[in-house]
């Protein structure tokens, strides 16, 4: 049930990812942020299992953070998805991490970049990707109208459209999306996408 | 669900006078979905000796890794490269280790040995070598691969004919496979040199 999906356009990457938190039948909230920032030039998207998602993501990032601490440098995007891919390796054939992730980031010398990483950790850098049963809708509205070098505008266009599709055409569609934007200036939240809000709790 | 036909694959060689040429397709799926048309499945270990993978596509990255570590541990204690036989050794050996929770790949060794001798073999995921003299093929349409080859393998071709077979046998293939297919990737290296060509055929 958990969409996540991202697409890498000209000097940047986008990924958008749904905020509900869902056990059973029951939706626990509807803005919960899938998307970690990661450094100042990465972001995490991830679906899967909460316990494990939560868990391994800011596994992660603390690493991430250490390798800065102790080495004076950022890792690369290509570094970062490597390390996940060996941890979530690593740990599949002892006590696997049933997290799907997808990686954006931007590097000075390599421009934006974007991985798919595998709950059984296959990597691969790709274009444009998508998890769960969104997927099967946003991964064809990306192969009909992604292509490369898209601007900021064009490329929220086709997540819109997206999001669009995964609300009309998806059973159990989300109601909400959360969408991060990682460029030269950074790692950042652009926007959300609300159709549900949460009731405000009316003061004691 | 079949592990060895999660993420789908198609690999070939063959030996030619003096070459050989190694190929595989382009697709890396989760089972129905198709999430990439780019997957390298063939890996130069060193000039004379590329290396296949198909199968789990994470067990594939995995274990390349490993070997292409025991290769280079090989060249700085040897101060040489390895020789196909040697290094097909090395790959059964390490598949063994695992023999009661193996990787789920099936590799294929094409290299150059002594006096540019032609060397190919294949294995299974427990490392049983299977020498071959003319052809070897693995992956999901391995069963289509040994018809087209069997039919279209000639001894002692030149490299640009042995290309157009391999090709030929390649694609006729993949495209009565599922799994396999969005084109095609081919190496065909004699003592001289190394050519890589993309091969463009049924796009799905």
């Amino acid at each position: 049930m958990e969409c996540v999906f991202g697409l890498v356009g000209n000097g940047f990457a986008i990924v958008a990812a749904d905020t509900s938190a869902v056990h059973s039948i029951l939706v626990h909230k509807s803005n919960e942020d899938k998307i970690m920032i990661l450094d100042s030039h990465k972001l995490i998207a991830a679906s899967g299992e909460s316990g494990d998602r939560v868990q391994f993501t800011e596994y992660i990032q603390k690493n991430v953070a250490l390798y800065q601490f102790r080495n004076g440098i950022p890792l690369t995007t290509a570094a970062a998805a490597n390390f996940t891919r060996g941890e979530l390796a690593t740990a599949l054939r002892k006590n696997p991490y049933f997290v799907n992730i997808l990686l954006a980031g931007y590097d000075k010398e390599t421009g934006p970049s974007l991985y798919y990483i595998d709950y059984i950790a296959t990597l691969h850098k790709v274009d444009k990707g998508a998890f769960g049963y969104g997927s099967y809708f946003s991964l064809s509205m990306m192969d009909r109208h992604y292509h490369s070098g898209m601007t900021v505008e064009e490329a929220i266009d086709l997540v819109d459209k997206c999001i669009m599709e995964i609300r009309s055409r998806l059973v159990v569609a989300p109601p909400n999306f959360v969408i991060k934007i990682v460029d030269k200036d950074g790692a950042r939240e652009y926007a959300w996408r609300e159709s549900v809000k949460d009731v405000a709790v009316a003061s004691a | 669900m079949q592990i060895f036909e999660y993420n789908g694959s198609a690999l070939v060689a063959m030996v030619g006078k003096n070459c050989f040429a190694i190929a595989s397709d382009r697709r890396l799926g989760v089972q129905l979905q198709t999430i990439a048309t780019d997957f390298q499945r063939i890996s130069k270990i060193h000039d004379r000796l590329f290396l296949g993978l198909s199968g789990l596509a994470t067990d594939a990255q995995t274990l390349y890794q490993r070997l292409l570590f025991r290769h280079k541990l090989y060249q700085l204690r040897e101060e040489r490269d390895m020789k196909p036989e040697t290094f097909a050794n090395l790959v059964s050996a390490l598949l063994y280790e695992k023999r009661f929770g193996p990787y789920f790949c099936q590799p294929v060794i094409a290299g150059l040995g002594d006096e540019d001798k032609p060397f190919i073999c294949t294995m299974d995921s427990i490392g049983a070598k299977e020498l071959a003299k003319d052809f070897v093929v693995a992956g999901t349409a391995s069963e289509s691969l040994y018809g087209a080859c069997e039919s279209m393998f000639k001894e002692d071709m030149e490299p640009e004919e042995l290309f157009e077979t391999v090709s030929q046998a390649l694609l006729s293939s993949v495209d009565r496979d599922c799994l396999s297919g969005w084109g095609g990737h081919v190496y065909v290296v004699t003592p001289t040199e190394v050519k890589e060509r993309i091969l463009k055929g049924r796009m799905d």
